[in-house]
């Protein structure tokens, strides 16, 4: 149903030419779960680009102090990168119905995940020892504000993680569990991409 | 009205939508207290923000008592002063009007108007009141913490809401900010609800331009919100972690008490543009809904067809886009660059053209229609003249060169107070009249809504016209008290304690209403199913108040739009949105 051709009816005409339109009024033809989280990602997308607009605007202050990028970094991107293919492969095994697979994609995203959180927990243990505190320059607070947000975000997909591998365990059949995997699969592929640019941020500055 | 009324849409079948998997409450506690039945959350999140709302009310008082006679009471002392102005303002903003009008209004109509059986995601939308519950709370606590609630004005412009001096610095700022995030994420939660609902889960045949106006003011206010308030979200945890452990987003160097302070460097502006980057998207966020539902109440009421529907959902829609353009018109006195002024005060007069256009279409639809003076009626046009007046002070303040002088002045408090403070409290007042038959089974009391009604108009203009007069002759706000300032004459002390005992008296006949509301409850004339006449799907449901799952066994089919009041040929002067043609009498007797 295209929007445009939607918002220019005369219903007072009704004279019900679009009976597809009318039979089956929903806007997009998808599960509303999947509608759901497509809107709450504009809402997190917000929220990281109106930090990166701030982050990048504190930039040009002469009293930013750019902070070092622990290696540490690289290979915690390379965990999500690994943990988003791990849904990748759930996603499809779930498709073709192959519980096995499936299973071991979910358990391998959700362990890339947690390492990839305690990767960014022993940075943020690294960097602090180094002296970088959050309240001795903006660029280190942006940094931890940026990363605990993003860090709580996958906290939050965890949980959604949990609820899925839980009802798998529990003997759930695969078509009840493909929506969820593909759910989190998007999510995951999103939080990836966020982290790709915050992370690509923090390289340029 | 055209003849097409009665067409080739009776092919539709009865309706075999993918139906929500509706929770079945077991007991009391589900049913009444957790439960996931958008009617109730709509009660519960109403009950909630009319008890806040209750209280900025009261401290509403408390600052015009100072302001009408000064320092005439031990209980109000400068600190005190700013903290009732700080709590009032924000109580009413977001935890009364964009709580009552989404979390409300939304949750009781989106589902019942189009069509659905409840909420997509009713277990968050349960999570959302109780999240927004605790919120309320958490900010009522900071009136009873050490130092108490924050007094650092409803907008918390860093540097001073967290230095020392501003009232509330030890705790009261850091419970606002808290309970400000919690109300976000609440809502973002109950805000995927409303517009998935409305995308997703619409009945057989009410397709987009068959939606009532109250549905398409309420849709795009949430779209509004869940992109604005990530704004305030971001803002306000930043400055929690200034406060908390001395970050400095938004912390300037300072020097106190002449020691230079460890902030540095933060960017107060910063704090400005990202608050009102939320802040002008909130006004249409509270008056969007308020459009929508005037327009419902006042064709009910005209009994005739909204005039130009089109281009009121067109106009709707052109607002909220507009309203992410011309946030820094609230910051002139913080200084821009010109072009930048020049842009915002452009692209603030622009957004007055979909707005005026609505004005046009609802004296329109009041042209030769056949007006019913009802509560709901007569609270609509009092809203039509409020905002006309809101608006047109709103013009001349979207002026850099007249907001310069205006903007810290009486004048803006009276203008806003106009346009998104009484204007949408009488179309709360309105609607309320107009739903409470569905919602309880029983009518308001006539009498007792004419009372509220003359004495809440009446009462309102005398408060806010004079406070006009008060800003053009230099009366500051925000200011505790001016005591002898030589080019304030003296008359305007005098009009300052008319303004006070006008607020306490219009504030004291709110009584009345709730009164009213509880006592009709119980010994209110019967309404029936549908004691207006109206059309839309609300008013067709199978028992009054609408039972679980709101409609009966099947869902309603819809046939044509919302307005179809007075058609020529037709015997009733309505005809509901689920009749089929097939039933639509003809006054020649045919069918």
């Amino acid at each position: 149903m295209g929007l445009f051709h939607e918002i220019v009816k005369k219903p007072w005409l009704d004279d019900g030419d679009d009976i597809d339109a009318i039979n089956n009024p929903a806007a997009f033809f998808l599960p509303v779960s999947k509608v759901g989280l497509r809107v709450f990602l504009v809402v997190v997308s917000v929220i990281f680009t109106l930090l990166i607009i701030a982050y990048v605007d504190r930039m040009t202050f002469g009293s930013w102090r750019a902070m070092p990028e622990p290696w540490v970094l690289w290979l915690n991107s390379v965990l999500l990168i690994g943990s988003s293919l791990a849904f990748q492969w759930a996603r499809a095994s779930a498709k073709r119905d192959n519980l096995d697979a499936m299973r071991d994609g979910l358990h391998i995203g959700g362990v890339l995940t947690v390492g990839f959180l305690a990767g960014q927990l022993f940075v943020w243990r690294q960097l602090v020892d180094l002296g970088y505190y959050a309240d001795a320059n903006t660029a280190n607070a942006f940094f931890y504000l940026l990363t605990a947000l993003h860090g709580a975000h996958m906290l939050g997909g965890l949980v959604a993680w949990w609820r899925c591998v839980s009802s798998m365990w529990q003997g759930s059949p695969v078509s009840d569990l493909r929506l969820r995997v593909e759910l989190c699969t998007t999510y995951w592929h999103y939080l990836l991409l966020i982290w790709l640019v915050v992370f690509g941020l923090l390289l340029i500055s | 009205m055209s003849e097409g009324l009665l067409d080739e849409t009776q092919v539709i079948p009865p309706a075999e939508l993918e139906e929500v998997d509706l929770y079945h409450a077991h007991s009391f506690w589900t049913k009444y207290v957790f439960s996931q039945d958008a009617k109730v959350i709509a009660i519960q999140y109403s009950g909630t923000a009319v008890a806040i709302g209750l209280v900025g009310l009261v401290l509403s008082w408390l600052m015009r008592l100072q302001l009408g006679f000064p320092d005439s009471f031990s209980f109000i002392d400068a600190d005190t002063y700013y903290q009732h102005v700080t709590m009032h303002g924000m109580i009413m903003v977001i935890y009364l009007l964009t709580a009552l009008f989404l979390g409300g209004f939304g949750n009781y109509l989106i589902p019942l108007m189009v069509g659905a059986r409840d909420m997509v995601f009713p277990y968050m939308n349960m999570l959302s009141y109780w999240v927004y519950l605790i919120a309320v709370l958490i900010l009522t606590a900071s009136f009873f913490v050490p130092g108490g609630p924050t007094g650092a004005g409803w907008t918390l412009y860093p540097p001073q809401a967290i230095s020392q001096g501003t009232p509330g610095i030890e705790y009261g700022i850091i419970l606002m900010l808290v309970s400000l995030v919690l109300f976000i994420i609440g809502f973002t939660m109950g805000g995927l609800n409303y517009v998935v609902t409305v995308l997703q889960a619409r009945t057989r045949g009410m397709t987009l331009m068959r939606m009532p106006l109250t549905v398409w003011g309420i849709f795009t206010a949430t779209i509004l919100a869940l992109l604005a308030f990530p704004a305030l979200f971001v803002a306000g945890i930043m400055m929690l972690l200034d406060r908390l452990i001395g970050t400095s987003f938004f912390m300037p160097e300072m020097i106190q008490g002449g020691e230079l302070l460890s902030t540095s460097s933060g960017s107060p502006l910063l704090f400005q543009h990202l608050f009102w980057f939320f802040g002008h998207p909130e006004v249409y966020i509270v008056a969007l809904p308020a459009f929508g539902v005037v327009s419902d109440i006042i064709s009910v009421h005209a009994r005739k067809n909204i005039f130009g529907y089109r281009m009121m959902v067109w106009a709707i829609v052109a607002i909220g886009g507009l309203s992410f353009i011309v946030w820094a018109h609230h910051m002139y006195v913080s200084g821009m660059n010109p072009y930048f002024g020049f842009f915002f005060a452009t692209t603030t007069l622009i957004i007055a053209v979909p707005t005026a256009l609505k004005l046009y279409n609802w004296v329109l639809t009041l042209w030769k229609g056949n007006i019913q003076m009802t509560i709901p009626m007569l609270f609509c046009i009092a809203f039509i003249l409020t905002f006309l007046n809101g608006g047109i002070t709103g013009l001349f303040l979207g002026n850099v060169s007249v907001d310069i002088p205006l903007s810290d002045t009486m004048f803006v408090v009276a203008h806003f107070h106009m346009v998104m403070g009484i204007a949408p409290v009488l179309v709360i007042f309105a609607a309320v009249y107009h739903w409470f038959p569905k919602m309880s089974g029983r009518m308001l009391n006539e009498g007792w809504g004419q009372f509220h009604f003359w004495i809440t108009f009446i009462g309102t203009y005398l408060i806010y016209f004079p406070m006009h007069y008060l800003g053009f002759v230099g009366v500051p706000r925000r200011y505790f008290e001016i005591g002898e300032t030589s080019f304030i004459p003296p008359s305007a002390a005098t009009l300052n304690e008319f303004i006070t005992i006008m607020v306490l008296i219009v504030g004291v006949a709110q009584i009345v209403f709730i009164i009213n509301i509880i006592a009709s409850i119980w010994t209110g004339k019967p309404s029936g199913d549908n004691p207006w006449n109206a059309t839309t799907l609300e008013w067709q449901t199978a028992t009054t108040p609408p039972g679980h799952g709101n409609f009966g066994d099947e869902l309603p089919v819809t046939y044509r739009w919302a307005y179809a009041y007075s058609v020529p040929g037709v015997e009733d002067d309505f005809v509901p949105q689920n009749m089929a043609p097939g039933d639509v009498k003809r006054s020649d007797g045919g069918q």
